[in-house]
């Protein structure tokens, strides 16, 4: 394919990506640096109010927003250096935190607290994915052929749910009195309350985020284990390798590139967890980078959105994904050059 | 004959297998059969702590609301029925009808068709016959499990759900249609060049598919809001605002979706061997003949899988559309949050409920009838990787 008719079909694709993706991403980059704000005038206001012995006028220096003539309040944007990123990471308060040796007053920072939960977060996650995907894979791959599209049936349940409405499905089971609170209250002979303290919530969201993904992995590697070459695994057995042995030297090396790939698209999607905050409304307790982002996003009750630190929390969010990729994508890069020379 | 012996299963694993299978299948799918049994009762029997008044719903029952043994048998055959239908009929149906080359067509019509008469036989006609068999079959006609729909109306007709899921509509269909527009012609053209600069636009489509959606929703929101003022210029006072504008979500929620799609496009048309459009071309097609005369007609499996992604991206999607549009105006997803903010009773927990149910019942019945499109997706893209 010469390259003229390359670029005839591709390039809607690319247009479009650079149109609504590398650009918003570039707005995004100039707006860390400004800030829009009201414009506000000073003003002597004189209020007189009546009493018995006459008039008592007091003049006030008022601060009041300029509202133009379409009945806007006027903003305007000035460029503000990294006052934005200052903002969000708080470096003062972080200092104030290190010098008292207070781990507790760290975590009272939201961007620090984020962070923080979005990186355990992602991490813990991520081996359980792999671990219960390749359990129930290798199950999946050990039962009769007749019952395996129903168990793959159900599995895709949890996998193709709406993320907001799997967590609410969790959340309904433990909330208040909910059956597995009850039943676990039974069970302990204690009061629980799974609402009112943060690792209560981040267990069940992780829960909910294997659940969730788990049945991804699992069937990636099922595809994968139809592939396994039956002459190695023959002559593993007959080289008088255990059951074990078997998985570790032959399968887990087969399934490999899939192990990556699924690393990779569970690290990128665990990174951006979201849904959870909002289904497990946990933002009291527990919040992540992209709750941040949406949060400085959201009206408040004046209207204003804090634009500016947004755009610096979604630079920051958008630096920690990359760092985290780095591996990956370094081994993706190799294995292409390898293939090519 | 001895390699097979060599293979088998030694008893107790092969069982532990089948322990473990049926234990996962109970934590997949109960959650949501749990939110399944609470929408249909009042909200007395829902939050009980009790298990079993929550299923059986005595509450429920002694306001007369309820399923007799006739409802439930007659319910449950009719869904079999349907499932039976969907697995083998239905794909048969669909190859015989659809005109050549527009498979992929026939079976959005088909699939469509099959739903809406489900929706009609399901929940207006088979209610209206059991009512009058429930009065002349005595015993057997008795309610014994609590059931109530009132929920479900509450959330549709009070609460103006219809709304939403047109906006849903509107989103999901120009998000699918628009970005395998795009995405097939990009894919192919990616899986047959073999160009430095190929890889390198799969690399970053890559690290776009990273972006958390924030940052892109961040970019977009401050010129939503000002969109009127920003394109005057060029539009004159005809200028929209975008902000609040369904249609205007499905640009970005295309571009969110579109470094996926080319990706698992592009490993779709792999697998096409690149003899057949060699083989068209030396007939004296042109690139583009090739791709339209050769290659859409067999493309139609990736396109309908990719597009079974890109809709369950567009419909699940929370933050994008919640961000963008306005609170009264929203799709389904964004409609719900609000929803259970709000409980400020538990009434309103039950119908919040009963919406979430509503909104997850289309993706049940996409899983039954696409289960194995779903499965080659998932695998087509790591296979090749």
């Amino acid at each position: 394919m010469n390259q003229k008719t390359f670029f005839a079909f591709i390039g809607p694709s690319v247009l479009m990506m650079v149109l609504f993706i590398a650009l918003p991403l570039a707005t995004v980059l100039k707006q860390s640096f400004y800030q829009t704000q009201s414009v506000y005038e000073t003003l002597e206001v004189e209020t007189c109010s009546p009493t018995f012995t006459g008039q008592v006028c007091v003049k006030e220096i008022k601060t009041i927003p300029i509202i133009g003539n379409n009945g806007k309040v006027i903003t305007q944007t000035n460029y503000v250096g990294l006052s934005n990123y200052q903002n969000v990471l708080e470096f003062p308060r972080v200092i104030a935190a290190f010098a008292n040796n207070s781990w507790h007053e760290f975590m009272l920072i939201d961007f620090w607290k984020a962070l923080r939960f979005t990186l355990t977060f992602t991490l813990i996650t991520l081996p359980l994915v792999l671990f219960f995907g390749l359990l129930i894979a290798l199950c999946i791959n050990n039962v009769a052929k007749s019952i395996r599209g129903p168990v793959i049936f159900v599995s895709l349940l949890p996998m193709i749910i709406t993320p907001v409405i799997g967590a609410l499905a969790i959340r309904w089971l433990f909330i208040g009195d909910g059956i597995l609170t009850s039943f676990l209250e039974w069970w302990l002979v204690k009061d629980i309350s799974m609402f009112a303290q943060a690792w209560t919530i981040e267990f069940m969201m992780t829960f909910y985020r294997v659940w969730h993904v788990a049945p991804f992995a699992a069937i990636v590697f099922y595809a994968g284990l139809q592939t396994v070459n039956k002459d190695t695994i023959e002559s593993a057995i007959i080289d008088g390798a255990s059951r074990w042995q078997k998985l570790r030297y032959v399968i887990i090396p087969h399934l490999m590139p899939l192990i990556i790939f699924v690393t990779l698209i569970h690290l990128m999607d665990a990174y951006r967890v979201f849904e959870e905050v909002v289904g497990f409304s946990s933002q009291a307790h527990v919040i992540s980078l992209q709750w941040l982002t949406y949060d400085f996003l959201t009206a408040d009750l004046m209207g204003n959105r804090s634009i500016g630190r947004a755009s610096a929390s979604s630079m920051l969010t958008m630096i920690g994904i990359t760092l985290l990729l780095i591996p990956v994508l370094r081994g993706v890069w190799n294995d292409y050059k390898g293939k090519r020379l | 004959m001895k390699d097979i012996n060599l293979i088998k299963q030694p008893l107790t694993l092969r069982f532990s297998s089948y322990f473990f299978l049926i234990f996962w299948c109970i934590v997949a799918a109960f959650p949501i059969f749990w939110i399944s049994v609470i929408s249909v009762k009042l909200p007395l029997d829902a939050f009980n702590s009790n298990a079993l008044n929550v299923i059986f719903g005595p509450g429920t029952l002694s306001q007369g609301k309820g399923l007799s043994f006739i409802d439930i048998s007659v319910g449950l055959a009719v869904i079999l029925f349907t499932a039976k239908l969907t697995t083998g009929w239905l794909g048969r149906k669909v190859n015989q009808y659809s005109p050549k080359g527009y498979v992929g067509v026939g079976w959005i019509i088909g699939s469509m068709t099959f739903g809406i008469s489900f929706i009609v036989v399901f929940f207006a006609i088979m209610p209206s016959i059991l009512s009058v068999l429930n009065e002349y079959t005595g015993l057997l006609g008795n309610n014994i499990i609590g059931f109530s729909t009132e929920h479900y109306s509450t959330v549709w007709f009070e609460r103006d759900f219809i709304n939403n899921f047109k906006n849903s509509l509107l989103v999901t269909t120009g998000v699918v249609t628009i970005s395998l527009t795009f995405g097939t012609l990009a894919g192919y053209g990616l899986a047959r060049s073999g160009s430095n600069l190929a890889f390198w636009i799969l690399i970053i489509a890559l690290v776009f598919r990273a972006l958390p959606h924030s940052v892109l929703v961040t970019g977009y929101l401050p010129f939503f809001i000002n969109s009127a003022e920003i394109l005057r210029p060029i539009f004159g006072d005809a200028a929209p605002t975008f902000y609040g504008m369904p249609w205007a979500t499905v640009a970005v929620l295309v571009a969110i979706n579109q470094p996926f799609t080319i990706w698992m496009l592009r490993s779709f048309f792999q697998s096409i061997p690149a003899e057949l459009d060699e083989a068209a071309r030396v007939d004296g097609c042109s690139h583009f003949q090739a791709f339209r005369r050769v290659i859409m007609p067999v493309m139609w499996p990736g396109v309908i899988t990719t597009g079974l992604f890109s809709f369950l991206l567009a419909y699940n999607d929370f933050l994008v559309t919640s961000m963008l549009l306005e609170a009264q105006n929203t799709t389904m997803v964004p409609a719900i949050a609000s929803m259970f903010n709000m409980e400020t009773t538990t009434t309103d927990q039950v119908v919040a409920v009963a919406a979430a149910v509503s909104i997850i019942a289309p993706l049940f019945f996409l899983v039954m009838f696409f289960q194995r499109q779903i499965v080659s997706g998932l695998t087509a893209g790591a296979v090749k990787g």
